[in-house]
């Protein structure tokens, strides 16, 4: 058996003629974590729409466990697991019934399922809300479900489509800890996000998309290393002071970026920097450590999203 | 065009989306057993009861073994249609249930067939329910009303088809407002459930020909009343045919608004 457990080449989709995903190729390896990065209206969501056989392709390929997803969409799908953007859980069930009745859509005997639905609450921490109507669930117990109710087929792929948006930090961290579990016992994960602490905290290799194109492909410390220098200097210069600031930055021979009321210095010089800088006393700013979402923001620019 | 003549991809897995309705309908059967009761026999109170004072027999039975077996096939329809219109838009839209199932290796035809199945089932209890008052109270007796569960199945699954090929054009609930008032109401009043149609005039003759209710209403009472000629086995033609189209369609639909 081969190590590929998706492998997308040239993948197209066209909703009437705008391309959602323009031509894209990547592979996803046996045992890691994927992540796909991209703001709003990127194409994530539509590529693992792609990879789920919930949407055919407009163009291209897409093989998963070699498969090819428009010839064999069943046996694909028996082994794979969704976390969809959206939670679909069945209000009118309860908790546990959402498993019990997610494990007989896979052909999952009615006892199997029983044991395995238990197990599962036990994993996401919720098995005394085992008989809860969905409604009473927080927002975190929700998504925990849909996590669980994606493993209720033993799946050797999961698909998770921004699988923390909207939820407070305990949940989140929750959910990462969980998802690590997963990743240990060998299983293979795909994750859309646009949030970067969540890419740095899971995934091994990741692709940066935009505009349905791929912008750039690797682990998150090579992508670091690739796009910005070790620290970055936010510069606060206020509504009035930009002007000033920016004369000022023109005499120093440091990358620098602005946005707004910001001005970013990207270095591998943080000391150097301080010194030729004091002519913006009086200026708050914030050293900090480079981080993906510098990547990210100077990939996909600064513009706002719809 | 093409995608629409294709068979659809239909199998046994539509039967597990049938037992995830059956298995939330068991949640509350017993109020909706009450609901599929209580309409019919109000109707047959207020009509045959209170109206049969000022009716002569019609056909030769009493005004309320005249409509008993109408309101039976009334019920099918009803039950069907509303589970196929608001139950299975709510699964669509709002509960997102069939975005959930068709990541498993259910398909979406399989989860618009299962929802057939079970408009049907909801229709066939309904009307099962009510015949079991109507034998004891003595509206019913005829030996052929033992195949009038064939007829309930088939009337359901034709009008669960019709009502989910609408679900699957509705924009929104208000939507079906117009479904309800401009055909199942229409269709309810003028399938000869209440009076012959041939007291009617030709063109609306013609026109109830059309209606889908109406050769189940021939078919009921034909069963009830044991009055059978070969003239029904055109109305079950009839059905067989429009059911078959109707089901097609409603799968087709469903995916094409599903599947983008």
């Amino acid at each position: 058996m081969s190590d590929i457990i998706i492998q997308a080449s040239g993948l197209c989709k066209d909703y009437s003629g705008f391309p959602a995903v323009n031509g894209i190729d990547f592979v996803v390896k046996k045992a890691e974590c994927f992540g796909i990065l991209g703001p709003n209206g990127a194409g994530k969501t539509t590529t693992m729409n792609m990879v789920q056989g919930r949407s055919p392709l407009s163009g291209g390929e897409l093989r998963v466990f070699g498969m090819d997803i428009l010839e064999k969409p069943r046996r694909i799908k028996a082994r794979m697991g969704v976390v969809p953007q959206e939670n679909n859980l069945d209000p009118d069930l309860s908790v546990i019934e959402n498993l019990r009745v997610y494990a007989r859509y896979f052909d999952i005997p009615k006892k199997a399922a029983l044991g395995k639905a238990e197990n599962l609450l036990d994993f996401i921490s919720l098995m005394d809300k085992k008989n809860e109507k969905i409604t009473n669930l927080s927002g975190g117990m929700k998504r925990r479900l849909m996590v669980a109710r994606a493993l209720v087929n033993d799946p050797e792929l999961i698909i998770l489509d921004e699988p923390t948006t909207g939820l407070d930090p305990q949940a989140r961290h929750l959910i990462w800890q969980k998802l690590r579990g997963l990743k240990k016992t060998g299983r293979t994960l795909a994750l859309t996000t646009h949030n970067m602490e969540e890419a740095a905290q899971l995934c091994d290799r990741l692709v940066i998309m935009d505009n349905g194109k791929i912008l750039d492909e690797g682990s998150p410390g090579e992508l670091l290393k690739r796009h910005v220098r070790g620290s970055v200097f936010e510069f606060n210069t206020g509504t009035e002071g930009t002007d000033d600031v920016l004369s000022c930055l023109k005499t120093i021979d440091h990358e620098f970026e602005t946005s707004g009321d910001t001005v970013f210095i990207y270095t591998n010089e943080a000391e150097a920097v301080l010194k030729q800088t004091s002519c913006f006393t009086g200026v708050g700013f914030v050293h900090r450590q480079a981080t993906l979402e510098d990547v990210f923001l100077k990939l996909t620019g600064r513009e706002l999203r719809e | 065009m093409i995608a629409l003549l294709k068979l659809p991809r239909v199998g046994r897995r539509a039967f597990k989306v049938w037992q995830r309705n059956r298995d939330t309908w068991l949640k509350f059967y017993k109020a909706s057993l009450v609901g599929n009761l209580a309409e019919p026999v109000l109707f047959l109170l207020a009509f045959g009861i209170g109206l049969s004072q000022f009716i002569s027999d019609i056909e030769g039975v009493p005004y309320i073994n005249y409509i008993a077996p109408g309101l039976m096939v009334a019920a099918v329809m009803n039950a069907a249609t509303f589970e196929c219109t608001f139950g299975a838009f709510t699964r669509m839209s709002a509960q997102k249930t069939y975005d959930a199932i068709i990541v498993t290796p259910v398909n979406i035809e399989e989860v618009a067939a299962g929802e057939i199945l079970w408009g049907a089932s909801k229709g066939f209890i309904s009307a099962v329910v009510i015949l079991a008052v109507l034998v004891p109270w003595g509206l019913a007796s005829s030996p052929w009303l033992l195949l009038s569960p064939m007829l309930f199945i088939l009337e359901g699954l034709m009008f669960a088809s019709l009502s989910l090929i609408v679900t699957a054009f509705s924009p929104s609930y208000d939507y079906f407002a117009y479904y309800f008032s401009l055909v199942v109401s229409p269709m309810f009043f003028f399938s000869g459930v209440f009076f012959p149609l041939s007291a009617l005039p030709e063109w609306v003759r013609t026109v109830s020909w059309f209606m889908p209710l109406s050769h189940a209403v021939k078919l009921s009472r034909g069963l009830a009343s044991g009055n059978i000629s070969t003239h029904l086995l055109l109305d079950a033609v009839w059905m067989v045919v429009f059911t078959f189209i109707a089901s097609w369609l409603a799968i087709k639909l469903i995916k094409r608004r599903l599947i983008k």
